[in-house]
């Protein structure tokens, strides 16, 4: 559907985007994620023909968007960060020029206006001027103009920014229904928002794809083997000796709990062996029953906040050295790089 | 380029400015005309028309400045450069738009020399030139500032520097009469010329080759002309200047009554060049 190879977009010496591959499958919904200014609005807006780049190449249903830019945008709807709308004219004065624009056979026109513009629930203000209506309200006129007409791919930059919780909510099971039989990409800084709605998640920092795939892989990907063990046993130091002698089991952890009972955590040495016999075995020798065993648990959020801050702590090492060179030289200089990566922190 | 024209038209009328430009145009035009022809007695509209050039270097600007410089401000170029449409069809249909709203105070205007013949005797060719005439310098303007607009995301500066350009041109003769005619001036002249040449090509495509070669060979051959034919340059830098007045062509109109071909000529050449260049600017914009 799309494939995007080596995508590079350079200003002066800041790479946006640096070197970025993916392919976008039919019929699933993406999600983007990275902090901000890690370079989502960038990759999607040179996706969307609206800015250059630098080199690489993006191909959109097989049209290359440099060179068939017609032909690729006609697939494309979007939606970008701040909705395209036009203050000063009413909704459905609006989403009838994108038809236009759009190049919507007339005698389909009216058709398709209607449900665009039915599905984003803006009939009822669809003659009041678009510069008096709400922050929700714009966005989803904005929304309106990139579903119009179904294209088979549909872009969203950060759909949800602004808000309210109802109108997200709205807004997500939108993105769903749509997902069932079109590409939708949407970016976000909110992972929870990416993890309810999406099947595929590309996590882009600074520029960089630095993972991607369902949400269950990403989550295997960083979860490795360890296990959670709770026992009934009063001595903590006892069962921790007893584990530690299982062969293959390292960094084994114990600490009471309540109700005379132990919990524990163990790593394999080796990913892949599975340790699950040999512990049932030790705990019955020894004498305390083993009352829970399962692989330890981690979130997308932490995948997540880890892989940035991988990345980050590299980035961030060298935007320091960077700033208090360019310090030394002039005061006044305000490294970008420090700033975006505390942004992104935080989230 | 149809959807684009009708937004941009109905926009004209959504808002104060295209009521404004149009009141404003049409009572200097019906003021002029009141006091030429109507109490002083000239019999020829054309006369009054061109005293009213004043009012369109600082009614046109109102009427340009927003074109490209809100789409930027408010992000609605991302909604128009991410549909199926092209760059010159965007451009066109804002330009035609501006130019129908240029065109209504222009359409009143053409009442009056039928007021002339009505009430005395005038000649409705060379008014109705005039009028022509009055067409191809508003889309010379407009183009002007619409490539201004392209330029910045303010439409004060657009309107200001349209404006300050506006009245250059308009005043061009007066400049032009004030270059030396020696040789020596003509060649430092003409070299100036391509080195600015060079420097602009440089500066918009940030590339060496182009406008080194340009400035290479505008130095060499400006010098290599000026030793092989001295004669030549005498007054030649005046003249190429004196060439692109836009007065000339409108006083041959009005004072001389000639149907002047070439200099109407020179102002549709001039509103395409700033046509093409706002094409240029706009796609320049996506790169950087």
């Amino acid at each position: 559907m799309i494939e995007v190879r080596n995508l590079v977009k350079q200003y002066g010496d800041h790479y946006a985007v640096d070197d970025i591959s993916f392919t976008i499958e039919k019929g699933r919904i993406y999600g983007f994620l990275g902090p901000n200014g890690a370079g989502k609005t960038t990759t999607m807006n040179i996706m969307t023909g609206y800015i250059g780049l630098t080199s690489g190449q993006v191909i959109v249903n097989g049209h290359d968007i440099q060179e068939e830019p017609y032909e690729a945008k006609s697939c494309i709807g979007y939606l970008p960060e701040h909705p395209p709308v036009y203050g000063d004219m009413t909704p459905l004065e609006y989403v009838t020029f994108a038809a236009e624009l759009k190049n919507i056979p007339a005698d389909e026109r009216e058709e398709s206006i209607k449900k665009a513009m039915e599905l984003t629930k803006i009939v009822d203000v669809q003659d009041r001027l678009i510069k008096n209506l709400s922050k929700g309200y714009r966005q989803r006129v904005g929304f309106a103009q990139a579903i119009l007409g179904f294209p088979e791919v549909i872009i969203l930059d950060e759909p949800t920014v602004g808000l309210d919780p109802r109108q997200i909510h709205e807004m997500r099971e939108l993105i769903r229904s749509l997902g069932k039989d079109h590409t939708v990409i949407l970016s976000s800084h909110i992972l929870s928002e990416v993890q309810d709605v999406c099947d595929h998640i590309i996590i882009i920092h600074k520029g960089k794809l630095i993972a991607q795939g369902t949400p269950e892989e990403l989550e295997n990907q960083m979860r490795g083997a360890a296990m959670e063990l709770t026992l009934k046993a009063d001595d903590p130091e006892k069962v921790g000796a007893m584990l530690s002698a299982i062969p293959g089991a390292k960094n084994v952890t114990c600490h009471p709990a309540k109700n005379g009972e132990v919990m524990a955590e163990l790593e394999p040495e080796d990913k892949n062996s599975d340790l699950r016999e040999a512990v049932f075995n030790a705990c019955a020798a020894a004498g305390c029953p083993l009352l829970m065993m399962k692989p330890s648990s981690i979130s997308l959020e932490s995948v997540f906040l880890e892989l940035i801050a991988d990345t980050g702590a590299e980035a961030q090492v060298k935007a320091e050295a960077e700033s208090e060179s360019q310090e030394e030289k002039d005061g006044d200089a305000q490294p970008e790089a420090p700033e975006t990566d505390e942004k992104g922190g935080d989230e | 380029m149809k959807a684009v024209y009708k937004r941009e038209l109905e926009s004209y009328f959504n808002t104060m400015t295209g009521y404004v430009f149009i009141a404003i145009v049409a009572a200097f035009i019906g003021l002029y005309f009141v006091l030429y022809n109507l109490r002083m007695g000239h019999p020829y509209f054309a006369a009054a028309l061109s005293s009213t050039i004043a009012v369109f270097i600082f009614a046109v600007p109102v009427l340009t400045m927003k074109s490209f410089a809100e789409e930027r401000k408010t992000k609605t170029d991302q909604m128009l450069l991410t549909y199926p449409v092209s760059v010159p069809s965007i451009v066109l249909g804002k330009f035609f738009a501006m130019m129908t709203v240029y065109l209504i105070p222009l359409l009143i205007g053409c009442l009056c020399p039928l007021v002339i013949r009505i009430v005395g005797k005038g000649s409705l060719v060379i008014d109705y030139s005039a009028i022509v005439l009055f067409l191809c310098l508003g889309a010379f303007f407009i183009s002007i500032g619409m490539f201004v607009s392209a330029l910045t995301d303010s439409q004060v500066i657009a309107a200001v520097v349209t404006m300050a350009v506006l009245l250059v041109i308009v005043i061009w003769d007066s400049i032009t009469n004030y270059i030396p005619e020696t040789p020596v001036a003509s060649l430092i002249g003409f070299i100036v010329i391509f080195f600015l040449a060079a420097f602009i090509i440089y500066r918009s495509t940030r590339c060496w080759t182009a406008p080194a070669l340009i400035a290479i060979f505008g130095l060499v051959a400006s010098i290599a002309c000026y030793f092989m034919a001295e004669s030549w340059f005498q007054g030649a830098l005046k003249k190429l200047l004196a060439a692109l007045s836009i007065f000339g062509p409108m006083n041959n109109f009005v004072s001389y009554y000639v149907f002047d071909v070439k200099g109407l000529l020179i102002v549709i050449c001039f509103a395409a060049l700033f046509i093409f260049l706002t094409i240029q600017a706009v796609q320049r914009r996506r790169w950087n």
